[in-house]
């Protein structure tokens, strides 16, 4: 059969040919700041996930003799500044240097955002599509996820760090022990907003008549969540995900700053920032560079968000 | 007494669908909207039966109840010989490919999130063990059924017009061959140009594939095209039901006269001396519907008995049954 139409109709089937998602990549290369961001982000990961080999100093290392050393550009303005070329971001109160810190902590931050986001946005629109499509189910959950949102959540975090860190390092070890308590903390303390999202939207297009129309076809209530109702509730699912992972970041970073977080010795973006709060006047570069680190990252991901949403909407897409 | 003839296809008798109105701090049941209340006819094989009444007399609440797209509250529906009136959800899957449904928003009843092909193909993935290449290959066919290219399965519903998008809802309605297609005012949503292509390509389809219609519309000259014969709804109840041409040229029920009087002549020198009926006031709740007959607060021919007893459809000419007390002796 496929060989008759292809002879007949040989046009339509060189346009079957195209993959859906090369028009979705088509799509989104038009949104600049998407392009831009999705190359930031590819750049921020690999600087901190390949750096570490180029850059090859233990951030942990302390060099008390080259402390302080100033950023390589200081220079331009102040030459008797202390910088080395050794250091070209240069070093801390005790002599770590700031470019493997910066390194060796985005790796923590984005493997903490990260993993903590896909948490979050994974609970919440399961419990959202959940209370949204069963009626029943809706008044127990979504009191479930009033009662989650009304607990105060750094008290939460700080109580849970005290009662599961010890059991979990024991376990796991103490940086996988801790990065699983702060993941799992993050991500069930910030689901909330994405599951009453992702339930109303889920309670409108129940009501569509293309949901009456599957269920006149006879499909079952999972593939009617997964086919119909999921990819129309795309849309906030993204834009809260990229929220959700800027909040993840920084959450982690005031964990950190708490004492709560990762070991002391055991650099993330927000806690090489908070570390160095106290000198920002004098060596303000130490909060420029994590901070820089976060926003953009954060940025961008909210522009991928962005492009992402509009390259998966057939309607935008104009096909 | 309704089942003379050959054994009908669809069988509904006392349908009744009821909505609870929950109200006050907890939530409590304080009543229920009769939509669809005592409802029975029955559909011939090969047949159109029109069902028609104006907006929220519960036209489209008894058609998607006939398919069980409702729980409804009691009554019985037998298709195809077959009882579903309580069968629970999950069992009536596999009933589902012999009844299927046309909607009347095409723009709302086609996922956007779906190709053309996905949308046809939905049933057939449900319902078939069919590969991948069959699938599609059928989807082409069906496709070419409704009068759509076959280069625009790739195309979502947004990028299509009106009618263009009814046609893809017929051919999903068409995918498992069904006996029997409820169609749900497929043409309200279209302009008249439109209107007409697809009520024709539905009767193509009737015939090339021996459906059977429910079609509802609040269209009188559309369904009087198209139906075999006609049942005319008001607030939730049967009123009269009886063969297209009796029913067009001699309406029985008061409530069917002034239906039809509200049908505009073409012909200006008739249109003059046509006599108008005009109801006074307004449909009553549904919520609380009047006691005796539901007609009976806006019947210009109404008699004491109407406000006392619900009157019984009785067959007053063959074929064509009428529930009013005025033909009840």
């Amino acid at each position: 059969m496929t060989e008759q139409t292809a002879q007949t109709v040989p046009t339509a089937s060189a346009e079957k040919q195209r993959n859906q998602w090369l028009d979705v990549w088509d799509q989104f290369k038009t949104h600049k700041g998407a392009v831009f961001g999705l190359f930031f982000l590819i750049f921020i990961t690999l600087f901190c996930l390949a750096g570490p080999w180029i850059w090859n100093i233990d951030p942990g290392d302390l060099d008390i003799r080259n402390k302080d050393v100033r950023p390589i550009y200081t220079v331009i303005w102040d030459s008797n500044a202390k910088v080395s070329w050794a250091r070209p971001m240069g070093t801390d109160n005790l002599g770590r240097d700031i470019m493997a810190n910066i390194m060796q902590g985005g790796r923590i931050s984005l493997a903490v955002g990260w993993t903590a986001m896909i948490l979050a946005i994974v609970i919440g629109t399961a419990i959202g599509v959940t209370a949204g499509y069963f009626r029943r189910l809706d008044g127990l959950l979504m009191r479930f996820t009033d009662l989650v949102l009304a607990l105060p959540l750094l008290p939460l975090l700080l109580v849970m760090m005290l009662l599961f860190r010890d059991p979990l390092r024991a376990a796991f070890g103490p940086e996988q022990g801790i990065f699983i308590l702060i993941v799992t903390g993050i991500g069930i303390t910030s689901w909330m907003q994405t599951a009453r999202i992702v339930r109303g939207d889920v309670m409108a297009l129940k009501e569509r008549e293309f949901v009456l129309a599957a269920r006149s076809i006879g499909t079952p209530a999972r593939r009617m969540i997964t086919r119909h109702l999921l990819p129309n509730v795309l849309s906030p699912i993204m834009v809260s995900a990229t929220l959700g992972l800027a909040t993840a970041i920084i959450t982690e970073s005031a964990l950190s700053f708490l004492g709560l977080g990762f070991p002391s010795d055991f650099p993330t973006w927000g806690k090489i920032l908070f570390d160095n709060v106290d000198r920002m006047t004098a060596f303000p570069e130490r909060v420029i560079w994590p901070g820089l680190a976060i926003s953009l990252t954060v940025l961008s991901v909210n522009y991928i968000g962005d492009g992402l949403r509009d390259a998966l909407d057939p309607r935008i897409r104009g096909l | 007494m309704l089942d003379a003839g050959p054994t009908p296809l669809v069988r509904v008798r006392d349908l009744k669908m009821h909505f609870p109105i929950y109200a006050g701090l907890f939530r409590r049941r304080v009543g229920e909207v009769k939509a669809v209340d005592g409802v029975s006819f029955d559909v011939m094989e090969g047949e159109t039966l029109g069902l028609v009444g104006e907006s929220g007399c519960g036209k489209s609440t008894c058609g998607r109840a006939v398919l069980r797209l409702y729980d409804i509250t009691s009554g019985e529906i037998a298709i195809d010989g077959r009882e579903i009136g309580d069968v629970p959800q999950p069992r009536l899957r596999d009933m589902r490919p012999t009844m299927q449904m046309v909607f009347q928003d095409p723009q709302a009843s086609l996922n956007p999130r779906m190709t053309v092909e996905a949308i046809i193909k939905e049933p057939l993935d449900e319902h078939t063990t069919l590969s991948e290449t069959e699938k599609r290959e059928k989807v082409g066919e069906l496709m070419d059924a409704v009068g759509l290219n076959r280069k625009f399965a790739k195309r979502y519903p947004h990028a299509f017009s009106g009618g263009q998008r009814q046609r893809i809802g017929i051919a999903r309605a068409l995918a498992l061959n069904p006996k029997f297609i409820v169609c749900d005012e497929p043409i309200a949503a279209l302009d008249v140009s439109i209107q007409a292509q697809v009520v024709n390509l539905l009767e193509d389809l009737q015939e090339q594939f021996g459906l059977t219609y429910l079609f509802i519309s609040h269209d009188l000259s559309m369904v009087r095209h198209i139906a075999t014969r006609v049942a005319v709804m008001y607030l939730g109840k049967v009123v009269e039901l009886a063969p297209r041409e009796a029913l067009y040229s001699d309406p029985l029920h008061p409530y069917t006269k002034a239906l039809l009087s509200a049908v505009p002549e073409p012909d200006p020198a008739l249109a003059t001396n046509k006599e108008r009926i005009i109801l006074q006031g307004d449909v009553p709740s549904p919520s609380n519907p009047p006691k005796g007959c539901n007609f009976c607060t806006r019947c210009p021919a109404v008699i004491p008995i109407c406000r006392e007893r619900e009157p019984d459809t009785r067959e007053v000419k063959p074929g064509q049954f009428v529930a009013c007390h005025l033909y009840s002796e």
